[in-house]
């Protein structure tokens, strides 16, 4: 028998508001603590939500880009529990008729096929604070500045089979709301967090009990807490125990999940409807309203940059997930007038730079203009590849454009074919051991062995000989010494 | 629907409120009552009755996304019992 995984996903995502969902207080990250929780997030006595028409026009934004049914009358509910980071002694959220009802959205896996994914419900409800545990001996800090910072909790089915399609769902999801402007995404500060229920069977029977693994903050440790969770169950399950179901916590320096809380009598949330609140009402103008100005979405962008520019299906994904890396990419490709090579550079030098100094593309020290330019150069072979790498350096690190810096470093790639004719000469009449083997070869060996001579070439040359015309003048060269 | 003493407790629990063990007999019955309540009005036949979220018949106000609200923790944190740099503390929460 085969097993199976079965995983279903909840995905808090803070929305872009700049005040609570529920006050007037500020929701940016970072303050000190307790300086932006007001009256109202503090559950004072005497004190009444008023909810913020923001956090609605961004719930209704996302629930048309999935396609789903809007909830055009949608109610908050009480889920009442005890914890000192939620002062009211209940979280307002909504349970019954939430404002994103039923869509989907589609996944590329890796064969390149495309796997629809059901999005049961999203809706919306309020953060907690922070509970500060280690700072005190014997006492717990509560900091309630994000209390009250509005969420957008949106609910797949179980529908992902695999850790690899659980990431690709999420990455997508996190495409979507920072396309759509609805949250900055930034995982690190907790704007988006994921819970994973994670339950195995064998193939064809009924769903197993389910673990659910809470605020999981980055992509490849979504991965490796559901493989090690599955892991975890296979195990137990094959040794004949049983599946508790469970709230589970990853611990990414063990990179194991271990048990939290059981759920014997922690889950009794006993929700009702605020009385605090009255039902949201709106109506098919108010969202056609907002389905007009909903931005172009990662998978329209995706088929424009495969059709538009000729990008492969992989590449088209990557340049589209991440509006500001799609806007960096189509002004390269509008300023070097070659997609291909410009898709290249930004998901290759480009991509590895950001990636070694943990910087956004938006704080990229290389404009779009500049690597534009500096594209124009390979074109017209003014630079090669590998000098272009060169000058990229220069620019990461000293800015100014690429025809500055091929000047003042003398990078200007050799095209004369006299000045070439003489190195190729030199590097022949030094390495006769070498040219001794390539006449002795059998000829269908000797292109391979060109590459020798070419590396000679270009070392003697600084990089700077055009390759195509040393390939074709060494290739003619020692061919005339063959007998 | 009779509750028993376990229900009680448990609801009690659930409340964080601590009532007094005699009193749990009484408790039971009067909660039993208005559940019987419920069962009955749960009998009445509401298939063509719009479900009702809140007994005002109102819409909710929205506001608009502007901060209104200015730090106020010196003031809002005279009456906590504890603080600590800008923190409420309240006694060590063990998970």
């Amino acid at each position: 028998m085969e097993w199976e995984t079965v995983i279903g996903l909840e995905i808090h995502a803070q929305l872009a508001t700049t005040t609570k969902i529920f006050s007037g207080a500020s929701t940016a990250y970072g303050a000190e603590p307790n300086t932006q929780a007001c009256a109202v997030d503090l559950a004072l006595p005497g004190t009444l939500p008023v909810f913020n028409e923001n956090a609605l026009r961004m719930a209704v934004m996302f629930g048309t880009a999935i396609d789903a049914e809007i909830g055009k009358v949608s109610v908050f509910d009480r889920k009442n529990y005890f914890y000192p980071d939620l002062p009211k002694g209940y979280q307002t959220s909504q349970l019954f008729y939430p404002i994103v009802g039923e869509g989907h959205i589609d996944i590329e896996l890796e064969d390149g096929s495309t796997k629809r994914i059901g999005v049961t419900r999203a809706h919306l409800e309020e953060d907690a604070g922070k509970s500060l545990h280690e700072e005190f001996a014997s006492m717990t800090g509560i900091d309630l500045n994000r209390a009250g910072t509005p969420l957008l909790e949106i609910v797949s089915e179980p529908d992902m089979r695999s850790a690899e399609e659980a990431v690709a769902y999420v990455k997508k999801i996190h495409s979507l709301v920072t396309n759509l402007g609805i949250c900055d995404g930034n995982m690190a500060e907790g704007s988006f967090r994921c819970d994973c229920n994670v339950s195995v069977r064998y193939k064809g029977e009924a769903l197993g009990n389910r673990t659910e693994t809470k605020n999981i903050n980055s992509f490849r440790f979504i991965e490796k807490a559901i493989k090690g969770e599955v892991a975890r169950q296979i195990d137990i399950l094959e040794d004949g125990g049983r599946i508790t179901q469970e709230t589970r916590l990853y611990d990414a320096d063990k990179d194991e999940t271990r048990s939290m809380r059981s759920k014997e009598e922690a889950n009794d949330y006993r929700y009702f409807p605020c009385p605090d609140l009255l039902p949201i009402v709106i109506d098919d103008e108010y969202i056609d309203a907002i389905r007009k100005t909903l931005p172009e979405l990662p998978d329209t962008r995706r088929a424009r940059f495969i059709n538009t520019y000729q990008l492969s299906s992989y590449d088209a994904g990557v340049l589209s997930a991440y509006k500001p890396l799609s806007d960096f990419f189509e002004t390269v490709a509008t300023t070097s007038a070659d997609a291909k090579l410009s898709a290249n550079w930004v998901m290759g030098e480009l991509s590895k730079h950001l990636n070694q100094h943990d910087t956004d593309i938006k704080d990229s020290p290389v404009s779009a203009e500049q690597l534009g330019g500096l594209l124009q150069r390979i074109k017209d072979n003014t630079v090669s590849g590998n000098i272009a790498k060169k000058v990229f350096e220069a620019m990461w690190k000293e800015g100014g454009s690429a025809d500055e810096i091929i000047e003042a470093k003398g990078l200007k790639q050799v095209t004369d074919t006299g000045a070439i004719e003489k190195i190729v000469d030199e590097v022949i009449a030094n390495n006769q051991k070498q040219v001794d083997q390539y006449v002795a070869a059998e000829p269908d060996k000797r292109g391979k062995m060109i590459g020798f001579f070419m590396g000679q070439v270009m070392k003697v040359s600084g990089g700077k000989a055009n390759p195509g015309q040393v390939q074709g003048m060494m290739k003619q060269k020692l061919d005339a010494l063959c007998p | 629907m009779a509750l028993n003493r376990t229900d009680v407790e448990k609801i009690a629990h659930l409340a964080r409120l601590q009532i007094d063990e005699n009193d749990v007999p009484e408790y039971a019955k009067n909660l039993s009552n208005i559940l019987d309540l419920i069962s009955q009005m749960q009998d009445i036949d509401t298939s063509d009755v719009e479900p009702l979220a809140h007994p005002l018949d109102a819409v909710q106000r929205l506001r608009a996304d502007i901060i209104t609200e200015q730090n106020q923790r010196e003031h809002l944190q005279q009456a906590a019992p504890a603080v600590e740099n800008g923190l409420f503390l309240v006694p060590k929460v063990i998970e």
